[in-house]
C-alpha cells in the first residue's frame, strides 16, 4: 500500500502578523512559516498505519522556502520519500489552486490512500481534501479520526455536532482529510534530522499548468478591537450590578 | 526459566523448623541466595554499555545516595541505589518512570564513594528512549519548541529583546552597537521571555547601569543554553543551539561572558569546549561579589526582612559557588540572612535541572509532594519571609509552590539582582 501525504507550510501564528503595503496578503519578508499542524496529525496517522502494516508513506509539498526542513523532519519520522512539488508559479493562491497542482503530482504517482489535514491556518475553505478527491475522482472523508487499514479499505470515525459519531468504511483509492491522528503526532530527535539531511535527498517532481484560484483575496485588516471586558471583582460587585441593571431587585 | 522471572522452584514455606528450632518469617530468607541466582546481570550490562553510563556498575549497595536524594525525600522512592537494585531484579529501565525523575542535582555524586555518576548515567540512558521516540508529552513539547524556536516557551525569537523596553536603562544588542565590551551578557529564556523572569533582567540591566559596567547582549540572536535539553536526553538539540550561540559569540569582541543563570554558566563552560566554544564565563553573583566596594554604597535604601537563600545546584554543587550569592546578601543593609538546614554543599534541589522544569505534570504522580514545595516548608520553617534565589528558573517554581503550600503572603520569592536593584535609589 502506498499513503501519501499532501501537506503544506502555513504562517507561524507565534508571530506577530504584518500585512504588505498592498493589503492584500501576509508580508513574506515579515512571516515565519511551519508546517500545517493538521497535516502533521495526517502524517502522523500514515506512520501509524506504516508501524501496523508496513506500507510506503510518501510526504508532497509544494516547493516553497522553509519546506526543506519540515520534508527532512518527516524522513526522519519515517517517511520513505519526500517529494517537493514545483510549478511555474511561485504561490499557489488558496486550496483549489494547490488541490489542481497536487491533483496533476497524485497523476504521475500510484497511490492507495491520500491524507491531508482537515484545514490550515491560511484556509479561506478548509476543503483542501474535498476538492482534491473530486479532482482525483476518488472517495472522500473530511474531518476523520481514528484510521485503520486492512484489505484494501480503510476504516474512519468522523464526529458530528451533537455528540453524534460515524464509522466509515472506505474502499482504496480514496482520501481522508485528517483532524487527530490515533496518537498525537512522534518526535525525532534533532540528530535523527540532521543524519537525514546528509544521508537523504529531497525529490523534486515538476507539473504543468495554471492553476488559479477560485477565488481571491480583496482586502486583509486586522480585526478591529472590541472595548473589552470588565473583570468584576466578586459576588458582591456582580450583585450590585445586576441590582443597577434592573436584573434583580 | 525465562530471564529475570522469579526462580519458582524456590519455595517459600509458611512454617519451617530446624534441628527443633522455628526459623519461620521472612528474617531468614535473606541468606538465601534466589536473587542472586535467579537474576542475569543483563540489565545493568545494558544499561553500562552507554555511552556515559558505565559507572552505574561499580555501585555497591552502600545507599548513601538514598539518603541525600532530593526525589527520594520527597516521596519518590528513587537514588541510585535503588536503580541498581531494581536493574538487578529486572527493571528496564529505558520503560520505567524511573528514567525521568532524576534531576541531575549531584548531590548522590558528592556522597558516592564508588564514583556512580547519575548526572552522566541518566541523560545517556535518556538519549535511548528519546531515540527511540519514548518521551513524556510535557517534555517532547519543550524539545519541539527549542528546535523550532530556540526557546522552551515557543515563544517567536523576534521577542527575545522584549524586556527591555521595560528596563528603564538603555541595553546594547551588540548586532546594532557592533563596538567590543567587557561583558557580553547571556540573558537566557526566563529572563528574556518569563513575566517574573523579565523583572529579573530589568533589575540587572540597572544594576550593570548603575555600576558603569560596559555590557551588550545577543538580543534575538540568543537562543537556549541548551543545558536542560542534553540532560534530558536530548544532545542533538543541544548541539545545535549551542553550536548557534557559539557562532554569535564568536561574532563580537568581549572579555568574557556573564549568565543570569546556573545551567547557561555549565552549559557554557562545561560543554560549549567540546563543540569548539572556548569563553570565560561567570555567574552574575560572581561578577558582582567583587565589585561591592562599589555596589554597596549604591545599596542605600533598608531592606529589613529575614532572607533565607536557596543555593543552585548548578552554581553551588555543580560549580562550587556557594560564597558570592551569600556576600551580596550580606551586604544588603537591613537584610538578616537566615540558613536553611540543607544549605550549600547540602542544598536541596528546586525540582528543575535536568529536564525536571518540563516533568511537573509526570512527576506529580510519583511523588508525594512537589521538590520545590518542600523546600518552601523549609524556608518558611526557618522563619524566613523572603526566599532569595539566583537561578532563573526558581522563582516561577518556588512562587507556584508558595501558592501550593498555602504560604501566599507569607514568603516571597525574589531572585538576588531584585533585591539588590530595590535598595538602589
Amino acid at each position: 500500500m502506498h499513503v501519501v501525504v499532501i501537506a503544506k507550510r502555513v504562517p507561524d501564528l507565534v508571530e506577530d502578523l504584518v500585512i504588505d503595503s498592498e493589503g492584500r496578503a501576509l508580508d513574506p519578508d515579515e512571516t515565519e512559516y511551519k508546517l500545517n499542524e493538521f497535516d502533521d496529525q495526517a502524517l502522523e496517522q500514515a506512520l501509524l498505519i506504516k508501524d501496523a502494516h508496513g506500507c510506503k508513506v510518501s510526504v508532497l509539498m509544494h516547493d516553497a522556502d522553509g519546506v526543506d526542513k519540515i520534508l527532512y523532519t518527516a524522513l526522519a519520522k519515517g517517511a520513505d520519500s519526500a517529494i517537493k512539488v514545483c510549478t511555474d508559479a511561485e504561490e499557489l493562491d488558496g486550496n483549489f489552486a494547490l488541490a489542481q497542482a497536487m491533483a496533476a503530482a497524485l497523476g504521475t504517482l500510484d497511490y492507495d490512500l491520500v491524507l491531508t489535514g482537515v484545514q490550515g491556518a491560511d484556509d479561506r475553505d478548509g476543503q483542501l481534501g474535498p476538492l482534491l478527491a473530486s479532482l482525483l475522482d476518488v472517495p472522500c472523508v473530511n474531518v476523520a479520526s481514528g484510521v485503520s487499514a486492512a484489505d484494501g479499505a480503510v476504516t474512519v470515525h468522523k464526529e458530528y455536532s451533537g455528540g453524534k459519531m460515524a464509522r466509515f468504511s472506505m474502499a482504496l483509492p480514496g482520501l481522508l482529510g485528517i483532524q487527530a491522528a490515533a496518537q498525537s503526532p512522534r518526535y525525532v530527535p534533532v540528530s535523527k534530522v540532521r543524519a537525514v539531511q546528509k544521508e537523504a535527498s529531497l525529490q523534486e517532481l515538476e507539473v504543468e499548468g495554471d492553476f488559479e484560484p477560485l477565488s481571491r483575496v480583496a482586502a486583509m485588516s486586522a480585526p478591529e478591537q472590541s472595548a473589552g471586558a470588565k473583570m468584576l471583582g466578586g459576588a458582591p460587585e456582580l450583585l450590585a450590578l445586576l441590582k443597577e441593571q434592573g436584573v434583580v431587585s | 526459566m525465562a530471564k529475570y522471572e522469579r526462580d519458582e522452584s524456590y519455595v517459600e514455606l509458611d512454617h519451617v523448623e530446624v534441628d527443633g528450632v522455628d526459623i519461620s518469617g521472612h528474617w531468614n530468607r535473606m541468606y538465601q541466595p534466589r536473587e542472586i541466582t535467579a537474576f542475569t546481570p543483563e540489565k545493568i550490562e545494558e544499561l553500562a554499555a552507554l555511552s556515559g553510563a558505565e559507572s552505574i556498575a561499580y555501585c555497591y549497595q552502600c545507599a548513601k545516595c538514598v539518603g541525600v536524594c532530593p526525589v527520594d525525600a520527597a516521596g519518590g522512592d528513587y537514588g541510585p541505589r535503588k536503580i541498581y537494585r531494581r536493574l538487578q531484579t529486572g527493571l528496564n529501565i529505558f520503560d520505567s518512570p524511573d528514567l525521568w525523575k532524576c534531576t541531575t542535582c549531584q548531590n548522590c555524586v558528592r556522597v558516592c564513594p564508588k564514583g556512580v555518576d547519575m548526572v552522566q548515567i541518566m541523560p545517556a540512558a535518556r538519549e535511548r528512549s528519546v531515540l527511540d521516540g519514548k518521551v513524556p508529552p510535557e517534555l517532547q513539547e519543550m524539545f519541539e519548541h527549542v528546535a523550532e524556536y530556540g526557546n522552551p516557551m515557543g515563544e517567536s525569537p523576534r521577542k527575545r529583546e522584549r524586556w527591555i523596553k521595560q528596563a528603564g536603562v538603555e541595553v546594547p544588542i551588540l548586532a546594532k552597537t557592533k563596538a567590543p565590551v567587557d561583558i557580553l551578557w547571556f540573558v537566557g529564556d526566563f529572563y528574556a521571555y518569563h513575566k517574573r523572569g523579565q523583572d529579573a533582567a530589568g533589575a540587572m540591566a540597572r544594576v550593570f547601569s548603575r555600576l558603569g559596567i560596559d555590557f551588550g547582549i545577543l538580543g534575538k540572536d540568543e537562543r537556549s543554553d541548551g543545558d536542560s535539553q542534553r540532560l534530558a536526553g536530548e544532545p542533538g538539540l543541544f548541539e545545535s543551539v549551542a553550536e548557534h550561540n557559539i557562532q554569535e559569540f564568536q561574532k563580537y569582541e568581549f572579555n568574557r561572558i556573564v549568565v543570569s543563570g546556573p545551567h547557561a554558566l555549565n552549559a557554557i563552560k562545561t560543554q560549549y569546549p567540546k563543540l569548539g566554544g572556548q569563553f570565560e564565563v561567570e555567574h552574575y553573583t560572581q561578577l558582582l561579589a567583587p565589585k561591592l566596594d562599589a555596589l554597596g554604597p549604591l545599596l542605600t535604601k533598608s531592606f529589613d526582612r529575614k532572607v533565607t537563600f536557596h543555593d543552585p545546584c548548578y552554581l553551588g554543587r555543580h560549580h562550587g559557588e556557594y560564597d558570592a550569592p551569600r556576600k551580596l546578601l550580606t551586604a544588603v543593609p537591613g537584610l538578616q540572612l537566615t540558613e536553611m538546614f540543607r544549605c550549600k554543599e547540602q542544598g536541596y534541589c528546586c525540582g528543575g535541572g535536568g529536564g525536571g522544569m518540563w516533568l511537573d505534570g509526570f512527576m506529580a504522580d510519583q511523588v508525594s509532594e512537589r521538590l520545590s514545595e518542600k523546600r518552601v516548608r523549609e524556608a518558611v520553617e526557618v522563619g524566613a519571609e523572603v526566599l532569595a534565589v539566583c537561578c532563573p528558573y526558581e522563582v516561577s517554581r518556588f512562587e507556584d509552590a508558595v501558592k501550593s503550600t498555602g504560604n501566599d503572603g507569607a514568603l516571597e520569592v525574589l531572585d538576588i539582582i531584585e533585591i539588590l536593584d530595590g535598595c538602589m535609589e
